[in-house]
């Protein structure tokens, strides 16, 4: 059973935070909520497995992870 | 209280180059007397270059200014002579905590990586530096070097000629005029002089002011970096309290942008604003205060022929992550040496334009840095806000988080990845001592490495052979050679070479790698010789 990972994990972590940022310039709030659930969706297929997803939905809600 | 800043330190007095009937000529004028234009002097004077500093002002700046200083300039400042009375003076930390909101949502410790003689920054007034800058200076002109310093001489006007540059000098007795061979500015982000070039100085306005007080506590307040997002006694924005020595605690506080900078400045409004802050109970008297609004711009070229530009006047950053005096310093490291060189007619000219590629690429990365900080510090739209805001959520819960806070990052040397000067990696060593890195220090059976290899080319040799000397087209290289034996903590080992058995680097003045090999080879040593002085 794999468990959903909350140490730091992304390489270049300011660069990948300014890219995310970035793909937000000159939407408008409608266009970039639409983009994070776009996101989250892309996000969510990679990693595929019901356990950590589950456990990811816990962690964003900041609810305790079972 | 302290009243070093209201003191001349370098008082208006005649010059006997006042009454010249032509313009005296000089090697090298620096104009400012800040952080940089000081150590810029400093650095010619001990190489026994003739230098003028001259500043329209007679007394270190008011005000804590700069106050974080990092580990490679007080590695420069160690090569400068002026070290020591900064790690007196200095405030060491390495507890962080950050606030968000009414709660503190983490602390941190810094784990510093052991093995250097610097710690990773300290905090100290601009002022003090200052002050050791002046004192090193009237400690060169004891020893008969070759530095002046000139206060409230004004540049009111610069011309530019081929081989020469001349200006123009206000003083309290009238004017006089200067020559000089070369010309460094280091007249801050306002610089005068560039305006009198009508150069570019282009880049990013962040709509946005702070209040910076210091403020001399009584309270023992711990030893720590507080950084608040969201403050409930400062709503929507930002505030920061950092410790300095003598009692003084520096507070930054974001105001926003549509303020009235008088109304705010005036104690009376500055003093509930620090009360909410610090707590009704805690006693208090304010020493500065000033508000500041920030760029992040670079001028396209800082050489312009005989006139360079470094420090603030060349290039200028927001205050997060304390990176403007920390790499003027670095400025003009790169720069000294080079000059140097030409002067001596040891280089071609040409050499000065790899200072401009070199602090150029360093510019750049500073200036994303520091971009990015006050992005997440000051989120301009809607979304960076509610991204910034659920990072901070995140980071109370989870530790992954954590790294994407961003209230500025620490200053590490830059890395001049590309530059001309250097040779091809040619050692399986470790990335971080690759060419173009700052070299990391690391201790030897007897003191450290990096004051073994200050202000001159070094051949280091780690368990291999070499000539003791290579003199190549008038550039001396004096070897240095280490043994795995010499390397009690294996910090030499882990620095220079990795999983290789043998190392032969050859270290610029500034303490920059420039090439690296396994073993010694006289045709392509000689090569790199050259090519890190600019003539191939």
């Amino acid at each position: 059973m794999s468990d959903l990972t909350l140490t730091p994990n992304i390489d270049g972590a300011d660069d990948y935070y300014a890219e995310l940022l970035a793909m937000h310039d000159g939407l408008s709030r409608e266009e970039s909520d639409a983009l994070n659930a776009r996101l989250v969706l892309v996000l969510s297929n990679h990693i595929g497995n019901r356990t950590v997803l589950s456990q990811a939905l816990a962690a964003a809600a900041l609810k305790p992870i079972k | 209280m302290n009243q070093i800043f209201e003191t001349p330190m370098y008082a208006y007095s005649r010059h006997a180059d006042q009454d010249a009937t032509t313009p005296p000529r000089h090697k090298v004028i620096v104009v400012g007397a800040g952080p940089v234009g000081l150590a810029a002097a400093i650095d010619l004077a001990q190489q026994g270059i003739e230098v003028v500093v001259i500043d329209d002002n007679d007394r270190v700046s008011t005000g804590s200014r700069a106050i974080c200083f990092a580990k490679r300039p007080l590695e420069i400042l160690d090569r400068l002579g002026c070290s020591a009375p900064m790690i007196d003076k200095g405030v060491l930390w390495n507890t962080g905590k950050v606030f968000f909101d009414k709660r503190q949502v983490y602390d941190f410790n810094l784990q510093e990586e052991g093995g250097h003689a610097f710690p990773a920054f300290i905090n100290l007034q601009q002022y003090y530096l200052e002050k050791f800058l002046v004192d090193r200076v009237r400690e060169l002109q004891a020893e008969g070097a070759p530095i002046d310093i000139r206060g409230r001489n004004k540049v009111s006007a610069v011309g530019t000629h081929p081989n020469h540059v001349t200006i123009e000098i206000d003083t309290p007795e009238g004017s006089y005029n200067l020559e000089a061979d070369w010309l460094i500015a280091c007249d801050g982000a306002n610089s005068p002089l560039r305006a009198m070039l009508g150069k570019d100085f282009v880049g990013r306005v962040f709509e946005d002011n702070f209040l910076i007080a210091d403020v001399v506590m009584e309270a023992d307040f711990p030893s720590e970096r507080w950084f608040w997002f969201d403050p409930p006694f400062n709503k929507g924005q930002s505030a920061l309290l950092h410790k300095q020595p003598d009692g003084v605690w520096r507070i930054d506080l974001q105001l926003g942008w549509d303020i009235d900078k008088d109304h705010e400045k005036k104690p009376e409004n500055v003093i509930p604003r620090l009360k909410a802050m610090l707590g009704d109970d805690v006693e208090f008297e304010l020493e500065w205060v000033s508000i500041y609004t920030f760029q992040c711009r670079r001028m396209e070229q800082f050489r312009h022929n005989r006139v360079i530009f470094a420090g603030d006047a060349a290039h200028q950053v927001s205050p997060f992550g304390a990176r403007g005096a920390n790499s003027g310093l670095q400025d003009t490291d790169n720069l000294c040496w080079k000059l140097k060189l030409v002067i001596n007619g040891d280089a071609p000219e040409s050499l000065l334009d790899s200072y401009n590629t070199e602090r150029v690429w360093g510019a750049d990365e500073n200036i994303q840095n520091s971009s990015r900080s006050t992005d997440f510090i000051t989120p301009k739209s809607g979304m960076s806000r509610v991204l910034r805001d659920a990072v901070l959520d995140l980071s109370e819960k989870f530790e992954f988080a954590r790294p994407l806070v961003n209230s500025g990052r620490l200053s590490v040397p830059c890395t001049y990845d590309g530059s001309p000067l250097n040779s091809a990696d040619a050692l399986d060593g470790p990335d971080r001592s690759r060419p173009g890195s700052a070299c990391p220090d690391a201790p030897l059976t007897e003191g450290f490495l990096l004051p073994k290899l200050a202000g001159k080319f070094t051949l280091l040799t780690i368990d291999a052979d070499a000539p003791d000397v290579i003199e190549e087209d008038g550039i001396t290289v004096t070897r240095l050679a280490l043994s795995l034996k010499n390397d009690p903590t294996l910090a030499l080992k882990n620095r220079y070479l990795g999983e290789a058995t043998s190392g032969v680097y050859l270290i610029r003045p500034d303490q920059h790698v420039a090439a690296r090999r396994p073993s010694f080879d006289d045709k392509l040593f000689r090569a790199a010789i050259r090519r890190a002085t600019g003539k191939e």
